[in-house]
């Protein structure tokens, strides 16, 4: 392993937005699509229209003249027009980590979001921000798996000393301190306790964090205002804000604090827009992160990744409740039983099985647009950096040296 | 958008087919009427040919014109014969919400003619014995890629001839030099090889190849769309109507450019109607072994996989992979199990009480959450090990059971509840429930509120046999 840590679907484009023959002319000639005055019904939006739509008035391919019977002799040219796109909207840019000069002390900041293209599709236009990666920290002993387990039992049960790994040994942008012991059902720590948890987090290392909760409405909301009002300026993502919360005075100490919101439902954009529109009446866009939900590779990532797929084509097209950066709990991943069950030989080492479980996770949703990544494994985080990295390099592909591939002989 | 071209089939409505149908409701079809068989052809749910009317001759007109209608966006290719033929493309549409994607990514695994003949043999029958179970699928491995490493076209032949003999997997035959090709082809005539690769310098040889064996055939030309699109081109022009497009996969930095040129093409296809776009597309993963260099195999693997996972996702219909070990090949493969399955699928199965095997009074009684993949998994579980048992599938909005305990999708008032909708009680004597170990924060409220006694079971399903065993006694 130490190797590896080297809208109504029916609608047509004519009802869902007015493009004038003329305009349809002169796009024709440049390819590109200028959407002014772009409006639409998102009271039901299912995806209105998709992007590249105005493709379909691409010049046709025409045979040259050269030959009209029998077979050519020698190559016809024709060009390929790069299909390029403009999206009437921008997803909004949230800035996590407060520096000394925001009134935190955070050695930097991270802004997610501000995408004007769907995810990598350089093409277009580069990726205004790279993905984040942030590490799960938990407060207490919790199940992991043994490919897991492996890299971090040194730190188990001391948040910092986690903090610290994740960050130095394995590169997180972000740490996310899993406040599981508050749980009633658990420990039952008090917020006082939390704070302390946390405070203790912030001394070992500089990053932005996450601030995650146990999964209890009244609790969460309890500790998080504890956090939130302990720590003004921080800039943590509150992970998170969910439906069945006092979603008002949660967003309220969020804003009063400085900090952002992690708005959270179960994998349904509905309940999304729904809970956004609740956070708007005291958040400002740029404090709201969405988390969508996240099942495994195996377990429902199908869905997850439609789900995300459509929220983002949806905000550049004009859905503004939509319009948000991503964020995953691709540590769901572990939950597929593939992920961490010894299984028959044929499909080991589950040390190398399970990692691959996450980063195949992570990858699909980087596709569908994923700003903000929660994970676990450092051979994953790996992965994630290096892929993310090479597709913001804006290098060309050496594609000589990879032409050969036929006759190598692995 | 002036002319309407073969895009998306949202754009078609039923009222576009039934006008081009014979009317006449004759049921031969399976259908009560033209009009529910005209919905069907919209959902892709079933073929024009299944009405015998249409097929006459005097309604060639109306046939040909819904073929025209139907015809995908990408155009379907087929490789190899018989049982085991491939088909490769036929995508409806971009993206996965617009409607079911078609034909899952083919997979194949090369060998080479260099290779010592039991290796070849070995890797063969590897990837044809490749199978894993998941939630009631089969995943398995597609075709065999035999590359040509030696430029010696005697042991070409002899590679493709022997694996030709071992396995009815379509094959692709691997080499830019036509004189060795045709040796490939002529050791299996008429299996419809895949025949990689026609480029700016062989094109006319490969394409004489492609119609006298009349096999379909991949257009490469590394990064350079304008130049893929003309050989595609010259070779329709050629007379040759099966292609695959491959635009060339790149390691490291050469992703951005690798998943921008399948973008591109797939969106050109679905989106622009372009016909020279609209072919399916060749990934080739294995790009990940020619700089391996002192890289630890297990690493080159595991570059492999991703790629292969990334090329999935954007819009690959057939991978070229080296590595075969199991563990960097099942994310892939289940991948792209996730990836063609219908969108429009809900997420959650029905509540309520399920029977396994032929439960009596003494019977143990489990629960678990209505997600649909969580259901399945139980299920399948409490399947293959032929247990007798009652299951209670509970409402949880279909979230799974560690999501559902901690968004307060699965609470113990919901379990107490199902307990008593599920008419259990007349069922068993005892009043005992095997609750999953993820929900085992809830044991003690689920006691309080439904008075039955919890067994805290085991995490993952797949252990329950075992606890069973240990710790089950009514």
């Amino acid at each position: 392993m130490s190797q590896l840590l080297q809208g109504d679907d029916k609608k047509k484009t004519d009802e869902g937005l007015k493009l004038s023959d003329d305009l349809l002319e002169a796009l024709a000639k440049f390819q590109q699509i200028e959407l002014q005055d772009f409006e639409m019904d998102v009271k039901d939006l299912e995806i209105i229209f998709e992007p590249g739509m105005a493709g379909q008035i691409m010049p046709k391919l025409k045979l040259p003249a050269a030959i009209t019977g029998g077979k050519p002799t020698s190559m016809l040219q024709v060009p390929f027009i790069p299909p390029v796109e403009t999206y009437p909207n921008k997803i909004t840019e949230v800035k996590l980590g407060g520096t000394k000069s925001d009134g935190g002390t955070r050695g930097r900041t991270l802004t997610i979001g501000g995408e004007v293209s769907p995810a990598f599709y350089t093409f277009e236009r580069p990726m205004p921000h790279k993905p984040v990666i942030t590490l799960d920290v938990f407060d207490m002993e919790v199940p992991l798996s043994k490919a897991v387990k492996m890299h971090v039992k040194e730190v188990v049960g001391d948040p910092a000393a986690w903090a610290k790994l994740a960050v130095e040994k394995f590169d997180a942008d972000m740490v996310t301190v899993h406040l599981i012991s508050i749980d009633p059902l658990l420990k039952d720590a008090t917020p006082k306790e939390a704070v302390k948890t946390v405070e203790k987090v912030l001394q070992a290392v500089d990053v932005p964090l996450v601030i995650g909760g146990c999964g209890d409405p009244v609790k969460d909301a309890d500790v998080f205002q504890a956090i939130c009002e302990a720590f003004p300026n921080e800039r943590f993502l509150i992970s998170s804000i969910t439906r069945d919360m006092d979603v008002e005075r949660c967003a309220k100490y969020v804003k009063k604090n400085g900090h952002a919101a992690l708005s959270f439902t179960p994998m349904d954009l509905n309940l999304a827009r729904e809970l956004n529109r609740r956070l708007y009446d005291f958040l400002d866009r740029e404090d709201i992160v969405m988390d969508l939900t996240t099942a495994a590779l195996g377990y429902g990532l199908d869905y997850a990744f439609t789900n995300m797929e459509r929220a983002r084509i949806g905000g550049l097209m004009g859905d503004m409740e939509l319009a948000h950066p991503m964020s995953s709990g691709t540590t769901n991943a572990w939950a597929a039983r593939e992920a961490w069950l010894k299984m028959s030989a044929e499909w080991e080492p589950r040390e190398l099985r399970g990692p691959l479980w996450e980063v195949t996770t992570a990858l699909t949703l980087l596709l569908a647009g994923v700003d903000l990544f929660m994970m676990m494994h450092p051979a994953a985080v790996k992965t994630l950096k290096d892929v993310t990295n090479y597709l913001t390099s804006g290098k060309k592909a050496e594609s000589s040296k990879y032409a050969n591939w036929v006759t190598v002989k692995a | 958008m002036s002319e309407k071209k073969k895009a998306g089939l949202k754009e078609l409505s039923p009222i576009d087919i039934y006008k081009l149908l014979p009317k006449i409701n004759c049921k031969e079809c399976g259908q009560d009427n033209c009009m529910a068989f005209a919905t069907k052809i919209v959902n892709r749910e079933i073929n024009i040919d299944t009405c015998p009317p249409l097929l006459k001759k005097e309604n060639e007109k109306a046939y040909a014109k819904l073929k025209d209608l139907l015809k995908p966006a990408v155009k379907e290719v087929i490789v190899g014969v018989g049982d085991r033929a491939k088909k490769l493309g036929g995508k409806l549409v971009m993206y996965r919400h617009e409607f079911t994607y078609t034909n899952p990514t083919a997979m194949a695994i090369d060998v080479t003619d260099e290779m010592p003949a039991q290796e070849v043999v070995t890797r063969v029958q590897h990837a044809e014995n490749f199978s894993f179970e998941y939630i009631g699928n089969t995943l398995r491995l597609d075709m065999i890629a035999v590359r040509c490493t030696s430029e010696d076209a005697d042991k070409f032949k002899a590679c493709v001839k022997k694996v030709s003999e071992i396995t009815t997997l379509p094959m692709i035959l691997c080499t830019l030099n036509p004189a060795i090709a045709e040796a490939g082809l002529m050791a299996a005539p008429k299996s419809r090889p895949l025949l990689y690769a026609a480029n700016t310098s062989n094109w006319k040889d490969m394409a004489e190849l492609a119609l006298m064996y009349s096999c379909p055939i991949v257009a490469s030309a590394p990064n350079d769309l304008t130049t893929l699109v003309s050989i595609a081109k010259t070779l329709m022009a050629y007379g040759v109507t099966d292609i695959v497009l491959d635009p060339g996969t790149f390691m490291n930095e050469g992703l951005g450019d690798t998943l921008n040129n399948f973008t591109m093409l797939r969106r050109a296809a679905t989106k622009g109607g372009e016909e020279l776009a609209g072919l399916p597309l060749m990934g080739v993963p294995m790009v990940a072994w020619v700089d391996k260099g002192d890289t630890a195999d297990d690493l080159v693997k595991w570059r492999e996989a991703y790629i292969a996972s990334m090329l999935v996702v954007r819009y690959a219909d057939v991978l070229v992979m080296h590595g075969d070990s199991g563990w960097s090949l099942l994310p892939t493969t289940v991948l792209r199990q996730n990836i063609y399955t219908d969108p429009r699928k809900p997420v959650a199965v029905a509540p309520g009480l399920k029977v396994f095997g032929t439960p009596d009074e003494n019977s143990p009684v489990f629960f678990t959450s209505n997600f649909a993949l969580t259901y399945y998994t139980v299920a399948s579980d409490l399947d293959t090990n032929k247990l007798n048992a009652y299951l209670i599938v509970v409402e949880t909005e279909g979230s799974a059971i560690d999501s559902g305990v901690a968004g307060r999708k699965l609470t113990a008032e919901r379990v107490a509840d199902a307990i008593k909708q599920s008419g259990i009680e007349s069922k068993v004597k005892h009043r005992k429930i095997i609750i999953p170990g993820k929900a085992s924060r809830i044991s003690g409220e689920i006691e309080e509120l439904s008075g039955w006694k919890v067994q805290v079971g085991p995490r993952d399903s797949s252990e329950i046999p075992k606890y069973l065993i240990e710790k089950w006694q009514p």
